[in-house]
């Protein structure tokens, strides 16, 4: 009977582990093994016959001024946007536990964004934050503002690949708090309620601890996302002005097309590296305490 | 009590107003996106914009399918999606349910495999699968598209989550029927499976279709283009400046994918809650 089980299981399984050893982990060990080396484009035809650098790549790469600076612009997309997000997803979530009418238009709207290609609305946003004729722009003159060129400068165009990409990336994890929000039981609210706590109160006390695990998990994906930022800023700044926008995975990008295949693979490691180590201190410190 | 009730309708109006607002800022880029991509080039640089078209064209449409070759585009998107969502649904409910019901040697170290593997970056395993893609001939492919994203981990997640929570009586009592461990997985849990199945092949096709790296870097030839690398290629190429034609560009590539969700947007949320809560 066991065996059996054993026998079905494996085949069924052996189908996706082909597969998967193929195109993710062989190419996962890979992507390591070539970090410790030159292979370029010109080896392509013999990724075998390259030279050991050893550590070479990584040392060069945190000695590489444009690595230091893209390494620094993935990091503020991290703690700009996963607070960011997190906060609008958790009102709209917050918002939406609330209502009964209309709740279900509410939600497709909010999660309509995440369903389109990042490509498509961030080439629509660019002319939304045009200089001049931007909607943006065109809003803020009516309230007498003159707005600036936000994907011009070097101080802001960060930032609002920011908002862009927060506006597009709330509604998963708007749907993932609502789903947690419904989780908690009304008689909890209520019996709170009744002991005069306020609406403030009960959320900070009871609605806020309840939903840690809920929080959590967005707190991983969305730093997870944000750490692999790259198509807004292909198709919004081309990684500019001066560089202000690029990220590691846009670096990577770049060295993987200037054929420096060992450069990009150390840099594409030191990422995966930080996915990881974001990771596990968000567990360490969000995680349920024993 | 008197207070609390009467005071619920008041506070219920400032949330409604406020997700009204939200909601407007939702869906003002998507209805500015689709009223520019029919006006004139001219009209959509003007300063200051206009909302309502004042002259309506369909000039950026007719050249996107007549001039530049978006129908193909269009094509290879859609056959890169069509076959990652039915690799993704086969694979991933097989070994979901073996990883959900079945008993064997390695079942934890599998299953903490995948959950990893959720976590990879897709920019870590790109430089190895071009020189691999390379050297299978597959560069400049849509096969070389697609291959690499046939089993992806989400799948198996996905159906393993759905599938523990059918009921081990119905596996019990086909083995007592005398039913072979791959029958009772054919006939009797994929059948049930429809609506996980839905979601999980809902939400492949859009990743797929939204997919942006890997064919940016395997397409070579514009031929081989999928949607959104040719309008990216476009939007910085030299078509930057051509703001009509970008706008119905976006509008190709995102219109669709609306109607799919308004349409099914039942499956993604379920699915996505479903993620989030185990």
């Amino acid at each position: 009977m066991r065996r059996q089980q054993a026998v079905a299981a494996w085949v069924l399984a052996v189908p996706f582990m082909a597969l998967f050893l193929v195109f993710t982990a062989g190419p996962v060990l890979a992507s390591l093994g070539m970090s410790f080396t030159d292979i370029r484009s010109t080896d392509m035809s013999s990724p075998f016959a390259v030279g050991f650098l050893g550590m070479e790549n990584y040392t060069k790469l945190l000695a590489d001024p444009l690595f230091q600076k893209v390494m620094v612009n993935t990091g503020l997309y991290v703690v700009l946007g996963v607070p960011l997000t997190m906060v609008l997803a958790l009102a709209a979530a917050v918002g939406l536990n609330r209502v009964t009418r209309l709740q279900g238009l509410f939600r497709v709207g909010y999660y309509m964004p995440v369903v389109t290609s990042i490509v498509a609305v961030s080439v629509v946003w660019r002319f939304l934050l045009r200089d001049e004729g931007g909607l943006v722009n065109t809003a803020l003159s009516w309230v007498g503002v003159n707005g600036p060129g936000w994907l011009d400068s070097t101080a802001l165009a960060l930032p609002s690949l920011v908002v862009m990409s927060a506006w597009r990336n709330l509604g998963t994890l708007m749907v993932i708090f609502l789903a947690g929000l419904q989780t908690i039981p009304m008689d909890v609210k209520e019996a709170a309620e009744v002991d005069g706590a306020g609406a403030w109160q009960r959320f900070r006390h009871i609605t806020l601890p309840l939903l840690r695990p809920t929080l959590l998990f967005g707190a991983v994906i969305t730093s997870i996302g944000y750490l692999q930022f790259f198509e807004e800023a292909f198709v919004m700044t081309k990684g500019g002005p001066l560089d202000a926008t690029r990220s590691v995975t846009f670096f990577t990008y770049d060295q993987f097309s200037f054929g420096n295949y060992g450069y990009a693979a150390a840099a594409s490691y030191l990422l995966f590296l930080a996915v990881v180590v974001l990771t596990l201190a968000q567990f360490k410190l969000f995680g349920e305490k024993e | 009590m008197t207070a609390m009730t009467s005071a619920r309708p008041q506070g219920h109006r400032w949330v409604y107003l406020a997700l009204t607002v939200g909601l407007i800022l939702m869906v003002i880029p998507f209805a500015w996106m689709v009223l520019s991509s029919i006006k004139p080039d001219a009209e959509v640089r003007a300063v200051p914009p206009t909302w309502w078209p004042e002259t309506v064209t369909l000039d950026n449409y007719r050249s996107l399918f007549d001039r530049l070759d978006f129908p193909l585009y269009f094509l290879n998107s859609t056959l890169v999606a069509l076959a990652v969502t039915l690799g993704n649904v086969v694979f991933g409910s097989m070994l979901g349910y073996a990883l959900a019901k079945l008993d064997f040697p390695g079942k934890r170290t599998l299953f903490a495999l995948v959950l990893v593997t959720l976590m990879i970056p897709g920019v870590v395993t790109f430089v190895p699968l071009f020189v691999l893609t390379t050297n299978l001939g597959l560069t400049n492919t849509l096969a070389g598209i697609g291959l690499p994203f046939l089993a992806g981990p989400f799948g198996v997640f996905l159906m393993r989550q759905f599938i523990s929570g059918l009921p081990d009586e119905l596996i019990q009592a086909a083995r007592v029927d005398g039913a072979g461990e791959l029958r009772i997985f054919f006939s009797i849990i994929l059948p049930l499976c429809g609506p996980a199945l839905a979601t999980l092949g809902i939400l492949t096709f859009l990743t797929s279709w939204n997919n942006f790296l890997w064919p940016l870097v395997v397409a070579q030839t514009e031929d081989k283009y999928t949607l959104p690398v040719a309008l990216a290629l476009y939007s910085v190429g030299q078509n930057a400046t051509k703001y009509g034609l970008l706008l119905a560009g976006a509008v190709v590539v995102v219109i669709p994918v609306i109607a799919v969700f308004l349409a099914l947007q039942r499956y993604i949320m379920q699915g996505i809650s479903m993620t989030g809560i185990k």
